[in-house]
């Protein structure tokens, strides 16, 4: 079943995303920041990753940059949460190799039918 | 798929409240440039603005979105950190509190001030364009196409770059997705596909034409597209004929795959349960958060004084070893006795220490407080807090808050000066108020000094005549008439402001920190400013207690006030005026009071040499109290006399001792003025009660 690193400095957030990935069978490492988000990718091969970008000690475009460095994560998708629906925001986090992004807020439903896009 | 997500929302909104303590601490101490704390500041707010739309708290996340708005200009650069901006902010985020708290409680918030601080808002950002019109112009179109709903024939022209499985997309799952939508076929396109030799294996060739029959609108289509828009081209039309056909369907076509699935399945076979989800596993996995669980306090309660009737069993066990005769089986039994000893005293600690807080969450509230009240006032102040781990029990901790708040409010308002004022007085001109607590012996001190004018004697003495708390012949020192602002009907205030000296006076303070078994007391330098000490007993439920013997009965003196005990010395026995009796003790001359003649015990009212004296101190006032013997130290477990029989004054509880009897704690404050009423009259209901309470 498909493993997925879900990093989110908000408890609730991180609880709802795992919570309702969980549900739908899938493997989830959860991680508080970027830093550790980083940490507990090197110790595997993960599916998908979803970060939030706005975070303390490493934020998720640094996030984002530093696993395509990392031969594991070349072709991992990387899904960017935020609220900022600016395109801004989107080129930073393509720039930075991410391959999409989810709008916050969001629903469960939503989650898991946008998820699809990038594993099965 | 419904899943039930209130499970989340008390993480939730403990975390905003974290987070909005975070904001506010943040904007008090936010300076021009300093960006790690606009960020902080930025990302609390996110997280609740992401979490509250998440839960659907639609009015916070609506107001903090404008809140965010605007620390997000403040973060980029775009707009100067300001008082006026700061000061909205600090009120959006007493808003986004209210809005949370009645969303928690289910209630609609109809506050004027959160409808006044929206306003402001977005008075404030008005004139600045923002992204976000994008999104909304988006949102309209989808609602005007998804009125129009109809089986429609799309065809797509998907031509991915080459380059576009670098990022971590997969055409594969975007075909999947859109299969969802409707039923469709696809024609992969194999022109593209370079000489063997030249294929790079981390590149894709393909491309295909897609044919979606389905009621979904453009959008719809565009938005599975939307992570992918910049590597790929994408023509949508609709197709002219609206007969979808039936043939298409079977189009699909075997294809060279780079990919071990087929890119495409008919609809009906796309797996929809798999987002079902089975209604037991939605309740089965219970969130544990980081390394604290909360409990009602009701439970500690209960917990501590089931160890206190322990500590009681104990005490009895440990009495009844000692009198027990010599024998070997009887040796181990005091072993294990001893053992019972230390381990039911370090359980009592540990139990104990579940309720002790630190005292920064009373702490917390002053930095808001004095940041809205000086600014209302016109002064410049500087909070100063120290010894904010500092811990004490979680009731003292709730009844102290008052207290303290009314405490600091008039440091603010009577202590601290304008800074004109100050200016010409040659100070600085912004005024310190600082807070300190520590622990001193079994209590906690907590110092409120400010640098402020002090208390004005003369007019204290002038007030108190006029009020007639005293009489214009009696002597008092100076600190004697500054400790008048402490009695009850007393007021300074020429008129009564909006900040202190609401009718409740400094008397009321004294009386609630009393009550807590604590008191405050105060020292002042005209000019210099001033210092009120509040010193509180750690707990309220042991007290560390000097057993004493009194005409047979056995009384409690609290440890704590005990300064010395002495053998008595005849000669230091002075008598002045004819009346009082004093004690020489150490060149000081102090009140001697018999507890016999307090509580009407039979017996010898005069010391005589084979009696003890306590020296204690109560309120920075010593005395000496006479009693006939020493015995042990011993931590009692306070129960109430009040609850269980009657308040008697000179008494502040009772306990029951290892051999089962009941002794009565001394209340060392309350002796002093009750023999102070003794020699003015004498009760002889009270004396009665002391012998009934202690039979």
């Amino acid at each position: 079943m498909a493993k997925i690193l879900v990093v989110d400095d908000s408890a609730s957030i991180r609880n709802m995303v795992s919570f309702t990935l969980k549900q739908q069978q899938y493997e989830i490492v959860e991680a508080a920041d970027g830093k550790q988000g980083l940490e507990k990718a090197k110790t595997g091969k993960f599916d998908l990753v979803i970060t939030d970008v706005n975070m303390p000690v490493m934020d998720g475009i640094t996030l984002c940059k530093e696993l395509r460095q990392l031969p594991t994560f070349k072709f991992t998708p990387i899904l960017m949460l935020t609220t900022e629906s600016s395109t801004d925001m989107k080129m930073k986090g393509k720039a930075a190799g991410a391959t999409g992004w989810l709008v916050k807020p969001f629903n469960p439903e939503k989650l898991v039918a946008t998820i699809k896009r990038v594993i099965r | 798929m419904s899943i039930d997500l209130s499970q989340f929302i008390p993480t939730f909104l403990e975390e905003s409240f974290e987070g909005l303590e975070l904001m506010e601490s943040g904007l008090l101490n936010l300076e021009q440039g300093d960006i790690d704390t606009i960020n902080a500041i930025f990302r609390a707010a996110h997280s609740i603005k992401g979490g509250a739309g998440t839960f659907g708290f639609n009015r916070v996340t609506n107001f903090t979105h404008e809140v965010e708005t605007l620390l997000d200009e403040m973060r980029d650069g775009r707009r100067e950190v300001n008082q006026s901006d700061i000061n909205l902010l600090l009120k959006s985020v007493d808003c986004i509190k209210l809005l949370i708290e009645s969303a928690r409680d289910g209630v609609e918030c109809e506050d004027d001030a959160i409808n006044e601080t929206h306003l402001a808002l977005e008075q404030t950002l008005s004139g600045k364009a923002h992204g976000d019109n994008d999104s909304q112009d988006v949102s309209e179109v989808e609602q005007l196409l998804s009125e129009v709903k109809s089986k429609k024939q799309w065809l797509i022209e998907f031509v991915p770059k080459h380059e576009i499985m670098q990022t971590g997309n997969d055409p594969l799952h975007l075909l999947n997705v859109l299969a969802e939508l409707g039923s469709m076929s696809i024609e992969p396109n194999l022109q593209d596909i370079p000489p063997l030799g030249d294929i790079h294996p981390e590149e894709c060739y393909l491309y295909w034409r897609l044919t979606l029959v389905s009621d979904c609108s453009e959008e719809d289509i565009i938005e599975v597209f939307e992570w992918v828009e910049d590597e790929c081209s994408l023509t949508i039309t609709l197709s002219d004929s609206d007969e979808p056909s039936p043939a298409i369907e079977s189009v699909e076509q075997p294809s060279l795959q780079v990919d071990q699935t087929p890119p495409s399945q008919p609809p009906s076979q796309v797996p929809q349960k798999s987002l079902k989800a089975p209604d037991e596993s939605v309740k089965a996995k219970p969130t544990t958060e980081g390394g604290s669980i909360r409990v009602g306090i009701d439970k500690v309660d209960t917990l501590i004084n089931r160890v206190g009737e322990l500590v009681i069993t104990q005490a009895m066990l440990k009495q009844i070893g000692s009198e027990l005769a010599e024998d070997e089986t009887v040796d181990k039994l005091r072993e294990g006795l001893v053992q019972l000893e230390s381990n039911t005293r370090d359980l009592q600690e540990d139990v104990m220490r579940i309720r002790m807080l630190p005292i920064s969450f009373v702490f917390n509230r002053f930095p808001r407080m004095v940041y809205d009240v000086s600014s209302k006032l016109g002064k410049k102040v500087e909070l100063k807090l120290s010894g904010e781990q500092t811990e004490l029990d979680k009731t003292v901790m709730e009844k102290i808050g008052d207290p303290l708040v009314h405490l600091v409010r008039n440091s603010l308002d009577h202590g601290l000066e304008m800074p004109e004022e100050r200016k010409e007085a040659g100070k600085d001109e912004t005024g310190i108020v600082h807070l300190n607590a520590y622990h001193q012996g079994g209590y906690i001190v907590i110092d409120i000094i400010d640098d402020g004018r002090g208390l004005n004697t003369e007019k204290i003495y002038d007030k108190a005549i006029e009020k007639g708390l005293i009489s214009a012949d009696q002597s008092l020192s100076d600190q004697e008439i500054n400790e008048l602002i402490f009695a009850p009907g007393f007021s300074t205030a020429d008129a009564v402001s909006d900040l202190s000296g609401r009718g409740v006076g400094m008397d009321v303070v004294r009386r609630n920190i009393e009550s807590l078994g604590g008191h405050v007391s105060l020292s002042s330098q005209q000019g210099e400013g001033s210092k009120f000490s509040v010193s509180l007993p750690l707990t309220l439920a042991i007290l560390d207690g000097q057993l004493i013997n009194v005409a047979g009965q056995i009384f409690i003196v609290p440890l704590v006030s005990i300064v010395e005990s002495v053998q008595v010395n005849k000669s230091a026995v002075k008598a002045i005026a004819g009346q009082e009796n004093l004690y020489l003790f150490r060149d000081e001359y102090l009140p001697i009071y018999n507890i016999r003649s307090l509580f009407s015990l039979p017996g010898k009212v005069s010391p005589a040499d084979e009696n003890m004296v306590i020296i204690v101190e109560s309120n920075g006032n010593k005395y000496a109290l006479v009693v006939d013997d020493l015995l042990e130290q011993q931590q009692v477990v306070l129960k109430s006399l009040e609850s269980n029989y009657m308040a008697v004054e000179g008494i502040s509880g009772a306990t029951i001792l290892g051999h089962g009897g009941v002794a009565l704690i001394i209340d060392i404050k309350g002796v002093s003025s009750l023999n102070h009423k003794n020699s003015r009259s004498k009760k002889f209901s009270r004396e009665r009660s002391v012998a009934e309470a202690t039979t």
